[in-house]
């Protein structure tokens, strides 16, 4: 048994915030408004949509320290042991005297309500620190996560354009103290496990991933809290209890990604960001794929293997990763199995998950330099939506070009993430022709039962799953004129 | 905040008068986070937190409700429903007594709010809520437009008729005649703050309420009916909005009247703030309609004769639906001129929630119509729309009639349209689009140019009044008060510049104060893009009132002639010697001149008889322009605003940059209406989309790649308003319905430009995708 503290510390802007009185439902932002009546940063929609809310929370990665922005509407207070809470409160200079970010918005009339203005200086922010000098697609990107209902954004984006002729990160002050508070950062994270709270509100935050293992072989109802994009919305919009919790945001062993004969091991815990460093240059469709997952708070806080882990039909990574054949490495106390990726979705709801069990890794193997991979989602709005229909192609052609392998796979076209089999029997041995193709479209009745929603209707579901194939033909045996919209030029 | 500069009285202009780019009066605020919202405010010792208990079905009757749970639940220190209301359980802005705070025995929509919990916390008051037992008697429910009686509908309020000329003999005799059907969706107004309320009792009858409202009168005066007490008993305080967009004109009297009744009923401050879900849920939208017309036309494509019947889905009670779906019968036309025309509302009562004033008011629904039936025309004679648009629009001497019979006597839009076709190119870009088409399979592009013509007045004549009230303190700074609210627009500002211009003082000697009914009584909605020409014009009279006795004061003590009494930057001469305002100001006092003054004024010109649907509504056109670029992607539906070019006109701008703010702003949140802001009901009447998650308004990354907007530096009012601006709050949102026309512009380059999409909105990309399946059918038959 590790030593257990039995407080969580962070820092608060410049405060050292020691607290053995949480509840694991509790939000940094009801924290941050009702307990510290810091009232800068609102709340807007509580379910991390519109980023009113957006923070900047630094945790150690190494021996740096890294900002990011972060919805403090579903972020757990408990998650953030051993972190840096960045408010606006902090930016605006002891003699009264603006930020660059502040002092851009203000010279680019950026605000009018002025509601969501807070979190739009945030999510600025932490842009400017890691890119002083952003392209128009950087800083969209960076305000994915933001949404403002009176500006149109054009002001907002010429203000962000012009930030660094205000300043420079160099000079900002969380570059200035940047070594104490890494410093005192690794103070508070003793590696320690903490405990607190006794009976309805318990929480755990383990030390490592043999801890969690020990902690949910002990107590397999334990509540898993990794990213919380979704679990924080099992609090703020349907008000459940998720105690007993353990949060494992914190655990470095689970943040990790490496690659071992062409497979890319992505550890459960890898931020969707941070699984996009990694992956944009190796498997660029699925780089792209992750840019438009939410907003840059909740790809800073969300997970692949929560993606998995919650069994979403709708969750945007499985489809791709089952066309690529990934595996899924889950653990219980010291004994592990991995299984196809596919087979961990049962039902609706329900995933071959064991109690006490937890996802620890995905597998993702190389596609084939001569695999054509692609993978596309469509949406009502093209960023920040939740899917309608995802359809992921890893398709190989033979020397003579008939298809030698074909792994498609969809989400939002069942009740959960689904392989498209009837569809890649209908193509596999035939020649890649735009014949071939037509013939394998009624396939997808039997693959497919679609249904209507809020989202999409049951017949643009299906047609548009059908087209995306077409999509895939066009693109690969060219079109006249482009296949698909593309809002940036490439960048060569 | 930042103090401000030492006046400097030798200038030679003061800083932020009218006409000059200046900052939104709470830009640091924002920036900073310091910018106070109500639940921002520390809260009153003691103050307690209600939360709303919602219907869970759309249409029945109450049969039992058990609340004993809820009463019983931790922190729980009230509940309250209908028979807790101590005066009058009713909200209805327009005196249709049809809009209980809480439903009594019928159950009208889905989320109907039934009782609210008042408790320590807000999250206690919220579980509480959930341990409420209702039964109900499920009824039949009327959900949408298409489910009302077509022959006889039951209507939440009087429809209107407009009616020019002989239509039926104008149809009749026309070489051409189409009819078609035309859908158009609501919209949320998404503000970023939600509703809120916190009331805090005093003594006697007295109760302060912090509304987040664009009508602090009007919750003035429901809250004082809910509670039983004089309308003085009552003050409603607002200093800003975080977002209205005519969300919050009638819609924030419900959390008011049900804050104070608590903190009536309890001794202690009340705040009610429902969560996103609840506040999508239970309060009014923008109408959707059912639009269907009947145009009689000639072989060149010019209108003889128009037939328009607009139904609104209204939802329970008739809140503003009569004057909304009025609106729309005014912008049937748009900018067009119908030899013959008849125009038809039908405000419909559904079983959903009661939808509600949006920027444009019914104007953007009434102009998409109007857009339809040109297309339609173009389509039908196999031209471009913008000639068939041009053709039609109204002479600026003749050809000039309203169907409500107000003669266009400032018509500016040929001149507008004819500036903003040349400087985007339009032409040649029509024909680059179309050369891009010929060559390219899946990807389509499309180009629409549409004109705006928007009337600006409220149409009920007696809200086109306003107050201000202003002080002049002894050391020369100025406290500004007015009946506008500020929400995010920057009215405060814009009135301030007034102030600021009219007795030439620097802008940070004026004060901008909280709205409140104690400083201006009886005052109008910020609403009808009227807030700076009405506010704008009653500070003017304010400021002058006491200028004119600084005048007069002058005139006696130097014994100069009127005529030498001229007010300079920060100082004011007197025949030769040049006095610092401050000082003047203080002489005045000292000789007891009155240094604060009520400012009043009203709109002149209007008038409006509704019952013969004659008149002279409209003070004023405000008119604009767009050209809108758009690539469509024909296997999926998905699309992309590749450029935009905007003319718009605001007469002789009090503050460009104000001005440009909203024109972009207006603009992109058109487009949201029309294409990805999709409203869904299910079958029982819940509305699905009740949060960010599933309802989805524009991102930046949905901006037009290309985004030229401009003023019309040249326009001016034709009308004496303030300094001879124009409104600019609504007009440029239906710029707009040129992102609409692009799209099935696109759409209709599948079928060679042979068919009409007739392309409803919002143009989703499943709506997109099925109007190019079917043109691709139709083409193919």
């Amino acid at each position: 048994m590790t030593a257990t503290r039995n407080e969580i510390r962070f820092l608060l802007n410049g405060l050292k915030i020691v607290l053995r009185d949480l509840r694991p439902g509790q939000t940094l932002l009801d924290y941050l408004r009702l307990n510290r009546r810091l009232t800068g940063t609102k709340e807007g929609c509580a379910e991390g949509d519109c980023g009113a809310c957006t923070v900047l929370v630094g945790r150690l990665s190494g021996d740096a320290v890294i900002y990011e922005g972060v919805d403090a509407c579903i972020r757990f207070l408990a998650s953030l042991d051993g972190c840096h809470v960045v408010t606006i409160e902090h930016l605006k200079r002891p003699d009264g005297s603006l930020h660059p970010v502040q002092q851009a918005l203000v010279h680019h009339h950026g605000s009018q309500c002025g509601f969501c203005t807070p979190g739009i200086v945030m999510s600025l922010y932490a842009l400017w620190m890691r890119n002083p000098r952003p392209s128009d697609k950087d800083i969209e990107k960076a305000l994915q996560g933001n949404l403002c209902r009176c500006t149109g954004y054009e002001p907002i984006m010429r203000a962000a354009r012009a930030i660094s002729s205000y300043g420079e990160p160099a000079s900002d002050p969380l570059a200035l103290e940047r070594a104490a508070i890494i410093a005192e950062l690794k103070r508070i994270k003793d590696g320690t496990r903490v405990e607190i709270g006794t009976g309805q509100d318990r929480l755990a935050i383990p030390a490592s991933v043999d801890d969690l293992a020990d902690i949910l072989e002990a107590e397999p109802d334990t509540t898993i809290v990794s990213g919380s994009t979704d679990v924080g919305l099992w609090v703020t919009k349907f008000m459940r209890e998720i105690a007993p919790a353990v949060f494992i945001g914190g655990l470095d062993e689970l943040r990790t990604v490496s690659q071992e004969d062409g497979v890319i091991t992505i550890g459960a815990g890898v931020s969707y960001s941070d699984a996009f460093s990694y992956l944009s240059d190796r498997i660029p469709a699925l780089g792209q794929l992750i840019e438009r997952i939410g907003g840059d708070q909740v790809r800073n806080m969300g997970t692949i293997g929560g993606n998995i882990a919650n069994g979403s039909p709708i969750g945007d990574t499985p489809p791709p990763l089952i066309a690529l054949g990934a595996t899924l490495t889950l653990r219980k106390g010291q004994s592990r199995r991995t299984i196809p990726l596919e087979d961990f979705f049962i039902a609706y709801g329900r995933q071959d998950r064991q109690p006490g069990e937890f996802v620890e890794a995905v597998h993702v193997p190389l596609p084939a330099p001569e695999t054509r991979f692609a993978v596309w989602k469509i949406s009502k709005r093209r960023d920040e939506d939740i899917t309608a229909v995802l359809g992921a192609f890893a398709v190989t052609l033979d020397a003579d070009g008939t298809v030698a392998s074909a792994r498609i796979a969809y989400g939002g076209m069942a009740a959960t993430p689904k392989r498209a089999l009837a569809v890649e029997a209908a193509l596999h041995g035939r020649p890649w022709t735009i014949e071939t193709i037509e013939q394998a479209l009624p396939a997808y009745e039997q693959d497919f039962t679609p249904i209507s929603d809020m989202r999409a209707s049951a017949e643009y579901r299906m047609m548009t799953a059908k087209n995306l194939l077409r999509r895939l033909y066009l693109e690969t045996s060219g079109a006249s004129g482009p296949v698909t919209l593309q809002r940036y030029e490439a960048v060569a | 905040m930042n103090k401000p500069a030492a006046s400097d009285f030798s200038s030679t202009k003061i800083t932020g008068g009218v006409a000059t780019d200046l900052r939104h009066d709470s830009a640091h605020k924002h920036v900073t986070g310091e910018a106070v919202y109500i639940d921002d405010m520390p809260e009153p010792a003691g103050t307690l937190h209600a939360y709303l208990g919602l219907s869970a079905i759309a249409h029945g009757t109450i049969r039992a409700i058990d609340l004993s749970q809820v009463e019983a639940a931790p922190g729980v220190v009230a509940v309250l429903a209908a028979r807790d209301i101590p005066g009058e359980n009713d909200i209805s802005s327009t005196g249709h007594h049809d809009e209980p705070i809480f439903a009594e025995t019928e159950v009208q929509f889905f989320g109907q709010p039934i009782f609210a919990v008042v408790a320590e916390t807000r999250e206690a008051a919220r579980r509480a809520c959930r341990l409420a037992k209702i039964e109900y008697e499920e009824r039949p429910a009327i959900i949408d437009i298409a489910g009302a009686d077509p022959q006889n509908p039951r209507l939440v309020t009087k429809p209107l008729k407009l009616e020019r000329g002989d239509v039926e003999k104008a149809l009749g005799a026309a070489p051409r005649r189409i009819n078609g059907q035309m859908r158009v969706g609501g919209q949320d107004h998404f503000y970023l703050e939600g509703q809120i309320a916190l009331a805090v009792p005093g003594e006697d009858l007295d109760v302060t309420v912090h509304s987040s409202t664009q009508h602090p009168s009007e919750v003035q005066h429901m809250v004082a009916h809910a509670l039983g007490v004089p309308s003085h008993a009552v003050t409603v305080e607002v200093r800003r909005m975080g977002g209205g967009f005519g969300g919050k004109e009638t819609q924030a009297n419900l959390f008011a009247a049900v804050a104070a009744v608590a903190a009536k009923r309890t001794g202690r401050p009340v705040k009610l703030r429902p969560d996103r879900d609840d506040d999508m849920i239970a309060t009014g939208k923008r109408h959707d309609f059912l639009i269907d017309y009947d145009v009689g036309f000639d072989d060149q494509g010019n209108i003889l004769a128009v037939d328009l019947r607009y139904a609104a889905r209204c939802g329970f009670s008739a809140d503003l639906s009569g004057p909304v779906t009025d609106r729309a019968l005014f912008h049937c036309d748009n900018a067009y001129f119908y030899p013959a025309v008849r125009a038809l509302s039908a405000p419909l009562y559904t079983n959903t929630v009661s939808n509600t004033a949006f920027r444009g008011f019914g104007g953007p629904q009434g102009m998409v119509g109007a857009e339809r039936v040109i297309e339609e025309i173009a389509f039908a004679v196999r031209k471009d729309p913008l000639e068939i648009r041009k053709k039609n629009f109204y002479g600026e001497t003749e050809r000039n009639v309203t169907p409500y019979h107000q003669t266009v006597e400032d018509n500016i839009i040929h001149r507008l349209v004819s500036g903003l076709e040349e400087s985007a190119d339009y032409a040649a870009r029509r024909g680059a689009i179309a050369e891009f088409n010929a060559g390219s399979a899946i990807v389509k592009r499309g180009i629409a140019l549409t004109p705006v013509k928007f009337g600006i007045s409220f149409t009920a004549t007696h809200f086109n009044q306003a107050g201000a009230l202003v002080h002049v303190y002894t050391d020369g700074s100025v406290h500004l008060n007015h009946g506008g609210t500020e929400m995010g627009q920057g009215l405060y500002v814009k009135v301030a510049q007034v102030v600021a211009e009219e007795f030439q003082i620097d802008i940070d000697r004026v004060k901008i104060t909280a709205t409140t009914t104690g400083k201006v009584p009886n005052t109008s909605a910020t609403a009808a893009s009227s807030g700076s020409d009405l506010n704008g014009m009653a500070a003017q009279n304010a400021a002058r009132q006491i200028k004119d006795r600084l005048i007069d004061f002058a005139i006696g003590r130097y014994d100069v002639p009127r005529e030498q009494v001229v007010f300079l930057p920060n100082r004011v001469r007197v025949g030769n010697q040049e006095i610092p305002f401050p000082d003047l100001i203080r002489q005045a006092y000292e000789a007891r001149i009155q240094l604060s003054a009520a400012g009043f004024y009203k709109t002149p010109k209007i008038h409006w008889d509704r019952e013969k649907g004659r008149g002279h509504p409209f003070y004023y056109f405000a008119y604009g322009a767009a050209c809108t670029e758009v690539s469509v992607d024909t296997l999926t539906g998905e699309y992309m605003v590749e450029r935009v070019d905007i003319l718009h006109e605001t007469g002789r701008s009090l503050n460009p940059a104000i001005d440009l703010g909203q024109i972009e702003g207006g603009f992109i949140q058109g487009v949201g209406w029309l294409t990805t802001e999709e409203l869904v009901w299910d079958e029982k009447g819940m509305l699905r989309t009740h949060a960010p998650s599933t309802y989805k308004i524009p991102l930046a990354s949905d901006r037009p790649k290309i985004f030229n907007v401009k003023l019309a530096d040249w326009a001016e009012n034709a009308e004496p308003t303030i300094h001879r601006s124009k409104a600019v709050g609504e007009p440029p949102f239906m710029l707009a319905i040129s992102a609409l026309h692009a799209l099935s512009d696109a759409v209709a380059s599948v079928a060679d430009h042979r068919i009409c999409p007739r392309l409803d909105a919002p143009a989703t990309p499943e709506r997109v995708l099925m109007a190019v399946e079917r043109l691709k059918a139709e083409a193919g038959r």
